[in-house]
């Protein structure tokens, strides 16, 4: 856990209400791992008062990628900063997807839904250090919510495509894609992030097919560093109900745990 | 240029400076550790411990609102026998004030915590959290009743061995009577405030924001409420008092002092920045060296009126 608070954004992208930005942060490159995130200062004021919390969407050896919607305050006021300015993050942290070497030369599933695409083109390129072929599934509403399919292809990533409205790939939820996928092949594993139907939806599947799968969260955090127990959500441990922080104990969970909203 | 002696004798405990992190913004403290060598600032307050471990609220249990959080975690943890086998151990090397956050269900639970806690070597004070509002019904907690302040303060004293730290609410007409009740029952210090009762809405809705309806207000935004009942009590007793609520720099710290408070505890900044205490201490030496203040706490009460 590094802050920096000298983070220089040395390249910024942005596609509608998505945006990329490319941050000069040696430290926390070097000890950054698929999963894990950032909590970024996105204002000097007071308003809003926390940090954001953002997945990494990449790293390399001196630099980490963050891929965010701007849907609120935090996120609208980060989108503005330019390229050449500096920000102060937090990071890395939490629990992040685990890495199997037994996935090697074996097929695995990242399912990710809209802005949930983010940590999984980290994840992905490690599963092909490891040598295990990742396939990305990735829905979104329309063709606009899929900004980052040419940078997928451009990695060599195997990638299907969905949208809701059939604007481009598949037509239909990206859990249907990954549904009709499944009647030809069956993934060593699934990791998924997106929205929280999308990820309960991909929990029954992967349970009826007896898939092992790993799903990153979304929560309002406090602190990041579990410091605050702000984050908590319900998880089935033990068979008991207990709640965990999604900063620390994850954010990333085996589906199995996840009690999902309205259970 | 001089030294600024930045120690504090409350009396019952020696401070190295008047920052101590708040109950609830810092874990056990060990989270903290990774950041900054935690010798360097005046103590901390580990998050609240009841007897057994407890869940807490369900969630959602944050909001921001215009530069606040409330917050409804309801001191979910581990318990006090876990922190004693588990922590306690861990946070023996430092060389700091340690203090800890006594909670209860009723005045019984809070004498058993406190007497369990004293058990142990490690520990510098007990803060007695009589004043969370997430806790109860409607928020409601027992400092927010003289009397029954003083029925729980008395009924810790008469077990505990190491100093007690009286935490009150906010949520009251009238808080010196709280803290004279806290007072002429023994408690050595007290520390205020604990957060404030409310509530947000989410419009579309017409759902409350939190699971458990109701929770505490925190951050700058209380800041000014809590600096005018930190004056109004620092008058009153005669005890040590240690004033929270919104300090987010050393301006704020230092106007709390001059309202009357021995020391200062930080609270919601540490959520933002892991190192507020530090930046705060370091912010404070430099305004008394700028002010040619040699003994920083020569500036508690010194308000001009």
């Amino acid at each position: 856990m590094i802050i920096d608070r000298q983070a220089r954004i040395v390249e910024k992208k942005n596609w509608g209400r998505y945006f990329l930005f490319r941050l000069k942060s040696p430290e926390i490159a070097r000890s950054s791992q698929p999963g894990q995130f950032l909590m970024i200062k996105v204002s000097e004021t007071t308003s809003p008062l926390l940090r954001r919390p953002l997945s990494l969407h990449y790293r390399s050896n001196q630099e980490v990628e963050i891929f965010f919607q701007a849907t609120g305050m935090g996120t609208e006021l980060l989108s503005k900063k330019k390229a050449g300015e500096t920000l102060d993050i937090l990071g890395p942290l939490g629990r992040g997807f685990s890495l199997n070497k037994e996935f090697k030369g074996k097929e695995v599933f990242c399912v990710g839904g809209g802005r949930g695409i983010a940590p999984l083109f980290f994840l992905a390129k490690e599963l092909q250090l490891l040598g295990a072929r990742p396939t990305i599934f990735y829905g979104g509403k329309t063709s606009g919510d899929l900004p980052l399919r040419s940078k997928l292809e451009e990695a060599g990533l195997e990638i299907k495509i969905s949208t809701d409205d059939g604007s481009t790939g598949f037509r239909g939820l990206v859990t249907s894609l990954v549904e009709n996928e499944l009647q030809s092949q069956k993934p060593a594993f699934v990791y998924a992030c997106g929205p929280e139907a999308m990820m309960k939806k991909l929990s029954e599947i992967c349970l009826k097919n007896e898939l092992s799968a790993e799903f990153s969260l979304e929560s309002i955090m406090g602190c990041g560093i579990g410091a605050c127990w702000g984050c908590v959500r319900p998880f089935r441990k033990n068979g008991e109900i207990h709640y965990l922080k999604v900063c620390q104990d994850g954010p990333v969970f085996h589906s199995r745990e996840i009690v999902w909203m309205g259970e | 240029m001089t030294m600024v002696d930045l120690s504090v004798d409350l009396g019952f405990i020696k401070l190295k400076n008047p920052v101590l992190a708040a109950s609830g913004t810092f874990g056990y403290g060990l989270e903290f550790k990774p950041f900054f060598n935690l010798d360097m600032i005046g103590g901390f307050v580990v998050k609240g411990l009841y007897f057994n471990p407890r869940e807490g609220n369900p969630p959602p249990r944050l909001v921001e609102t215009p530069s606040g959080l409330i917050n409804s975690v309801g001191l979910q943890g581990i318990g006090v026998e876990a922190f004693c086998r588990e922590i306690l151990p861990q946070l023996d090397q430092l060389d700091t004030a340690i203090i800890a956050n006594v909670c209860g269900e009723e005045e019984e639970e809070y004498a058993r915590v406190a007497e369990y806690l004293g058990r142990f070597k490690g520990l510098d004070a007990l803060e007695l959290n009589i004043s969370c509002p997430n806790v109860r019904e409607g928020g409601k907690c027992p400092a927010q009743d003289a009397e029954a302040t003083y029925r729980t303060v008395r009924k810790v004293k008469q077990v505990a061995s190491l100093p007690i730290i009286t935490k009150l609410s906010p949520n009251v007409t009238d808080i010196v009577s709280v803290a004279l009740a806290a007072e002429e029952a023994g408690s050595e210090g007290i520390s205020l405030v604990n957060t404030f009762l409310a509530m947000a809405i989410e419009l579309k809705t017409r759902k409350p924001k939190l699971g458990n309806i109701l929770g505490g207000l925190s951050g700058p935004a209380i800041k000014p409420i809590a600096l005018r009942m930190v004056w109004q009590v620092a008058q009153a007793v005669k005890i040590p008092v240690i004033g929270l609520g919104g300090i987010f720099t050393a301006e704020d710290a230092l106007e709390f002092m001059v309202a009357g408070a021995a020391a200062v505890q930080v609270g919601t900044a540490n959520f933002i920045d892991p190192e507020a205490c530090l930046k705060i201490i370091e912010g404070m030496k430099k305004w008394a060296e700028e002010n040619g203040i040699n003994r920083l706490s020569e500036i508690t009460g010194s308000l001009k009126i």
